[in-house]
């Protein structure tokens, strides 16, 4: 495996890893303050349980979280230490303000979890909603790490040299607040629709299903909102990259011939060689209205960049496809949920809402996967866009293709011992946190 | 401000090899224990350590943001350089941190806790082991940046006796200060007795592997002795050092077991004053005579201005959230079959 390759191949496996992990660890907690504030209000037992349930949960998620963290802090160096020589100081800010976010989240969750009954319960209470709002602040902070690459802020790069650095002005660069707020909402309404479907599967079957219906609803209201919200924030997203990358926009959307009133090309198979899309369906201007906010005004497209600085399409275009995609019908599930929960509460009574839900569980999760591949493929070549180039950055250390192997086959692992983990709590909600039904609670 | 950043990033490291070190050292332990007795150990272990052990690896992140941010020609190079040990110590971070919670949050105790339980304490013996080569590596001037081969380059920088016996001071340190740490989380005489014995063995390791780190010192030429007899601050603090060793054993024998993690902690700080003061600032030595210095070496000053803010305000959240949480468990002891 060619060296360069393999490096970014296991920098997007690490990444992938963590956001999954990340994103959970960060909007759980949210989840669980909510179960909790009702059970330290209405003393309904089954609210404990259900946050007690979650926090196992948490506290396998936040562990797995936490080193995969570690580890890609170390992988920068590792995989790309050119760029962090020049790079280190200056988006540096964000992480270390994100070191003690994660410090104060670490803590949190000492006191949240081996907390119960120690202390005085709102203040147990509060460690759980820090645990959170820490967790946010982390994520926030990191994607503003992120951002600097898409949108390079604080310094004057000069004959190779970086010159008048400005670690504030780099962390609060033009792209920090789009892409965090995408990031964030799509955190709530993944984690949302994965916690959820596992609950609505378990209705489904019958099985406490009391004490799944109030945790489905926590999870679900949560996450449809966030889908709801969504649309909003990827607007904000496609204008900002519209304006500061034009090359990512014209991979995203394949748009290789430079047109006024563009149109909006949904699906279809991009021919790099030729520059067409086959097979797509084209909504006329909708491009131009997306990027611009006007059907009529010119996008950019791949023709006038210089094609030693072209993303690669097809990929970027696929993911960015399935992103919408998924999102769309997640917001289509979420519409008919607060329906139900508004006028139709007939449906919730019903299964078809619920085996939806079940159907959804891996949506959220797989948009954030391709939404992380659209931003950070699209950026390609670069890795500090327009200042670095990802070929210049990497290891001058050869064979990293093993290290690929067995970081694959270590993440590979994890994932799988994760996934058997959280079937077992399920399992075992029956015994550890709920009665038979008909007991008294 | 460059010296705030410093004086910090020494705290990190510290801070990491006194509580990091001490974690790792029960999982050492635990592995050094006989069967009979894992699984009280593993109790006592998990009483002592639950609700903090997060934290206690945060250090590590906070001294490796400071590198890289504030000295990130220092990181490169122990990156590109240090790639196998940087490599090897994290699968160890990764498989200790999951098997540690894996084998407490599996809702069903069976036979996959036997799988956890070994990774667990394997991987706390090779974490720290690797810890120790890194930072043996860094000083012993084998990094040579300008090595032109595979072996050189990314071989030989760190597979090396002196190295190798770094490593096995660092473990045999960790596990010294998990012992000493948990006879006074012991809660009855036997277990006592018990990790006063490991206690004891981890001392006598140390001292051995110490013995092999200045011989290794001398057989390949690192000027170790004049690092630490060569200047007036590493006469005492190693004088202190061995003062402490000596009070230490007589405090076993007279069984006063209260002042002993505080000699514990003492004699591992003057340890790592004793060997960072001398050749401070520099803290990579390279092949050709070269260094890499905290003072030249530095980032931008805006960058060291920040990093040194984000570090101030962050103690003021994390100190004392941090102290009231080792304060509030120590008082309240968590129930390991309830949790």
């Amino acid at each position: 495996m060619n060296d360069f390759i393999a490096a970014r191949s296991q920098m997007a496996l690490s990444l992938g890893f963590h956001i999954i992990f990340s994103c959970i660890g960060m909007v759980m907690p949210f989840f669980m303050a909510v179960a909790h504030y009702y059970y330290l209000k209405t003393n309904n037992i089954v609210y404990k349980n259900i946050t007690k349930a979650w926090s196992k949960g948490v506290a396998i998620f936040f562990a797995t979280g936490a080193v995969s963290g570690t580890v890609l802090s170390f992988e920068l160096g590792l995989l790309w230490p050119r760029f962090m020589e020049h790079a280190g100081p200056i988006f540096g800010m964000p992480f270390s303000l994100e070191g003690t976010a994660f410090f104060i989240e670490a803590i949190a969750l000492g006191f949240f979890l081996y907390g119960w009954d120690r202390f005085n319960k709102w203040f147990h209470w509060f460690t759980g909603v820090i645990v959170g709002v820490s967790g946010l602040a982390s994520g926030i902070l990191v994607v503003a790490a992120n951002a600097w690459m898409n949108s390079p802020a604080g310094f004057d790069f000069v004959d190779g040299q970086y010159l008048n650095v400005d670690p504030v002005k780099a962390m609060f660069n033009d792209a920090w607040f789009s892409q965090a707020l995408h990031m964030c909402i799509a955190a709530f309404a993944a984690t949302g629709f994965a916690v959820a479907g596992v609950h609505a599967l378990m209705i489904v079957r019958r099985q406490n299903v009391y004490f799944h219906t109030k945790s489905f609803t926590i999870a679900a209201v949560f996450g449809c909102a966030a889908a709801l919200l969504q649309p909003l924030s990827g607007d904000i997203s496609a204008k900002d990259v519209a304006k500061r990358q034009p090359a990512k926009l014209a991979a995203m959307e394949a748009h290789f011939h430079t047109e006024k009133s563009a149109g909006l090309v949904i699906g279809g198979i991009p021919d790099e060689k030729n520059k067409t899309v086959d097979y797509g369906i084209k909504i006329p201007g909708l491009l131009s209205f997306m990027a611009h906010g006007d059907f009529s005004k010119e996008v950019t497209g791949l023709d006038q960049i210089k094609p030693e600085d072209h993303p690669p399409v097809a990929i970027t275009h696929y993911a960015f496809q399935v992103m919408v995609g998924l999102g769309m019908a997640m917001m289509a599930i979420s519409f008919l949920y607060f329906l139900a929960l508004w006028k139709m509460k007939k449906w919730l009574q019903s299964d078809w809402l619920l085996k939806l839900f079940v159907a959804a569980t891996p949506l959220g999760f797989i948009a954030v996967e391709a939404g992380w591949t659209v931003t950070e493929v699209g950026r390609q070549p670069w890795i500090i866009y327009n200042v670095m180039r990802t070929a210049d950055a990497v290891t001058p250390m050869p064979g990293i293709g093993y290290s690929f192997y067995l970081f694959t086959a270590m993440y590979v692992s994890l994932g799988i011992i994760v996934t058997f983990m959280l079937y077992r709590q399920i399992k075992m909600v029956g015994k550890l946190y709920d009665l038979p039904t008909g007991a008294k609670h | 401000m460059l010296y705030v950043v410093i004086i910090y990033l020494w705290t990190s490291i510290l801070l990491y090899l006194l509580l990091g070190g001490a974690d790792f050292g029960a999982g050492i332990i635990e592995l050094f224990t006989s069967k009979a007795n894992k699984i009280q150990t593993r109790k006592t272990l998990y009483e002592a350590i639950g609700p903090i052990w997060e934290a206690n690896h945060m250090w590590l992140i906070i001294a490796i943001v400071i590198l890289f941010v504030g000295f990130p020609t220092i990181y490169s190079t122990m990156s590109v350089n240090l790639h196998i040990p940087l490599t090897i110590m994290l699968w160890g971070i990764i498989a200790r941190g999951t098997a540690f919670t894996f084998r407490h949050y599996d809702a069903v105790k069976d036979d996959m806790q036997d799988i956890y339980n070994p990774i667990f304490a394997y991987s706390s013996f090779i974490t720290p082991f690797f810890l120790g080569i890194i930072a043996g590596s860094a000083v012993s001037g084998h990094i040579d940046p300008e090595a032109d081969n595979f072996m050189d380059a990314y071989i030989f920088s760190w597979l090396h006796w002196f190295s190798i016996s770094v490593g096995l001071f660092t473990v045999a340190i960790c596990g010294f200060l998990a012992a000493v740490f948990l006879i006074g989380e012991a809660d009855n005489d036997h277990d006592r007795t018990r990790f006063e014995r490991k206690a004891k063995a981890f001392n006598i390791a140390a001292v051995i592997s110490g013995v092999l780190v200045f011989m290794s010192a001398l057989a390949e030429g690192i000027p170790l002795i004049d690092w630490v007899f060569g200047n007036t601050v590493g006469i005492i603090a190693i004088s202190a050092a061995t003062l402490s060793l000596i009070l230490l054993w007589y405090l076993f024998y007279k069984g006063k077991r209260n002042i002993l993690r505080v000699l514990a902690g003492f004699q591992v700080t003057m340890i790592l004053l004793t060997t960072t003061y001398r050749h401070y600032p520099n803290i990579v030595i390279l092949k050709n005579g070269g260094y890499l210095s905290l003072i030249e070496h530095s980032g931008h000053e805006k960058a060291i201005e920040a990093l040194a803010m984000a570090l101030l305000i962050g103690s003021i959240f994390i100190l004392p959230a941090l102290f009231y949480l080792i304060y509030s468990f120590q008082k309240k002891k968590v129930d390991y079959v309830a949790e």
